[in-house]
């Protein structure tokens, strides 16, 4: 087996960068470490010191979006001739993670135009729709959002109640939209509506709708625990009216669309919950070193160590299963499993590291001197959004079962 | 930083140990008349010798103006405005190309690489030549008698009274 995988390490080398290993879990790429550094020391510079004034003022981070832009990461995965960096997914992942620990609000907002308003236009766009929806939203000037959530529903994505009707040469929408990221900071959505309602899910259709726009209105922006310096709000379509060209892919196949977009976001939610967890244990450990008590640091009592262990532990098994679902979306193989997986124990792994990194910070931890209470109150979403961690549940128990059906 | 091409001159053994301003500015002064560059921009002074000689050196080698300490460069057709960071204030100056250009710290900002240049530097060729190559003679001019550290700290000595410290002050000479 071994002399088997070293082969085909040689092959792939000859080969180029297409073909991704199950060694390449145990240490990065050159390339993949060389684009790490770069947005590690971006986030180092431009995002970690501004971090706790986003979140305080609820400021986007637009100088900063428009850089990362510059720099290719607002459109990791867009082919070149697009005006994407054309990169693979686990470039996006790390650049997701390290993004996310500067600021975990600029993180959702690179996620969110990457996986959810780029992600599924490149996967299901013609190519003029490629060019008008995706190109203007590569360089960090204009971010997209992605509208499926109803005041009613949220995990029960097929019941959907906003609808659009063919009305000459124009869809006509009606419905309101929920906790909607980046909607007052985005110039265009990718809009669900029931199109068919007696077809179910299967008669929701996905929609391109740029913004602002007569008969799209934005609600109040909720007042969000964490991840602050983004927008979340409702999108309220009042007899919006859009070209017959705006229907993203096939008249039923939203739904289709929707699952296997949120599928690849969960990838980019766990590198986001990465970032954020390990902001929290960098946090927790140079604590360990430099607080003293009882004559020494704590970092010397056990108490705190097995702490710091488990945050590790639980760090590094989430990244490498974050890893393993890029590599395997990057080599074109099923990975619903892996993602759902990798979201999972990311963002579990991120509240937890985040609440026991306060608790090592003591009473240090609960004030906003510190960024540990940052980090407690950014990690808590990563559990909520893109499939809540029951859906991942259910996502993965389905697939084990699958696996062992006769 | 978005360099098409490297060069590196691979300097070994006794001669990378006394290398010096006066070695290096004779590679770089070879290199330019090789590459036929117009504009080779330095780094204004070393953070381990704190020499500041290699651009005014490459400079007086190829014979060709300099505009050291430049905190603003501008082309102007085919003389270049350089703005310099000296003790008084800023001086400008216009020079010929081809010509030497330190940076000063007030030159830019680095910019941060783009995700598709880093993929792409790993195919980006860096040509290996030797100092014997560029016909260059690295033979070190100087000398260096020693090195020392800086003295190592030693206890201080408490005393109680003012008194005292005036009289410790005078007895190991100090005042």
């Amino acid at each position: 087996m071994a002399a088997l995988f070293k082969a085909r390490k040689a092959l792939g080398i000859a080969v180029g960068c297409s073909k991704r290993y199950i060694t390449q879990l145990a240490e990065l790429p050159e390339m993949h470490q060389m684009l790490r550094q770069t947005c590690r020391d971006y986030a180092d510079r431009e995002l970690a010191p501004i971090a706790a004034k986003l979140d305080k003022e609820h400021v986007f981070p637009a100088k900063q979006v428009r850089e990362l832009g510059e720099m290719g990461v607002m459109s990791v995965e867009v082919p070149e001739h697009l005006g994407g960096a054309g990169l693979d997914y686990l470039a996006y992942a790390l650049a997701m993670e390290e993004v996310s620990r500067g600021c975990a609000s600029t993180g959702v907002v690179v996620s969110v135009n990457n996986s959810l308003y780029i992600g599924p236009i490149l996967k299901f766009g013609t190519e003029e729709q490629k060019e008008k929806w995706i190109t203007p939203f590569t360089t960090g000037e204009k971010v997209g959002c992605f509208a499926l959530s109803e005041p009613g529903n949220g995990s029960d994505a097929g019941a959907a109640s906003t609808t659009a009707r063919q009305e000459g040469d124009e869809w006509v929408l009606n419905g309101t939209k929920a906790w909607i990221t980046n909607s007052w900071d985005a110039s265009a959505t990718v809009v669900f509506a029931t199109t068919d309602k007696n077809l179910k899910h299967k008669g929701i259709s996905a929609f391109l709708i740029p913004m602002p726009h007569p008969g799209l209105s934005l609600g109040k922006k909720e007042d969000k625990l964490g991840i602050r310096a983004s927008s979340t709000a409702n999108i309220i379509l009042e007899d919006c009216r859009i070209p017959l060209g705006n229907l993203l892919g096939s008249r039923g196949m939203g739904f289709k669309i929707a699952m296997q977009t949120l599928d690849s976001g969960r990838i980019g939610i766990a590198a986001q919950a990465l970032g954020i967890a390990q902001a929290a244990m960098d946090c927790a450990a140079d604590y360990a070193h430099k607080r003293m008590a009882f004559g020494a640091p704590i970092g010397k009592m056990q108490a705190i160590q097995f702490k710091l262990a488990d945050m590790a532990v639980a760090l590094e098994s989430s990244r490498l299963l974050t890893w393993k679902a890029a590599l395997l979306k990057d080599a074109g193989k099923p990975y619903s499993k892996a993602a759902a997986m990798a979201k999972l124990s990311a963002s579990e792994a991120a509240t937890h590291i985040a609440h026991q990194s306060i608790q090592v910070l003591g009473g240090m931890g609960y004030v906003s001197d510190m960024p540990a209470e940052r980090h407690y109150r950014d990690a808590r979403i990563t559990e909520i959004y893109e499939g809540t961690s029951e859906i991942q549940r259910l996502v993965i128990a389905n697939l084990v079962l699958k696996e062992y059906q006769v | 930083m978005g360099a098409d091409r490297g060069i590196h001159v691979e300097v070994t053994g006794k001669d990378y140990e006394t290398l010096g301003p006066l070695q290096v500015s004779k590679i770089m002064a070879a290199l330019a008349k090789k590459e036929e560059a117009k504009l080779v921009i330095l780094g204004k002074q070393a953070i381990d010798d704190d020499c500041n000689q290699t651009g005014q050196m490459t400079a007086a080698l190829l014979d060709w103006p300099q505009g050291t300490f430049a905190s603003e460069v501008t082309i102007e057709g085919d003389k270049m405005k350089v703005v310099r960071e000296v003790d008084g204030g800023l001086e400008t100056i216009k020079i010929n190309m081809p010509a030497v250009v330190t940076a000063d710290l007030r030159l830019n900002t680095p910019r941060y690489a783009t995700l598709p240049n880093i993929m792409k530097a790993k195919k980006k060729k860096i040509a290996s030549m030797k100092p014997a190559d560029l016909g260059v003679d690295l033979t070190s001019r100087i000398e260096i008698l020693r090195v020392d550290d800086p003295p190592q700290r030693e206890a201080g000595v408490k005393v109680e009274t003012v008194e005292d410290l005036v009289t410790k002050l005078k007895e190991t000479g100090r005042i």
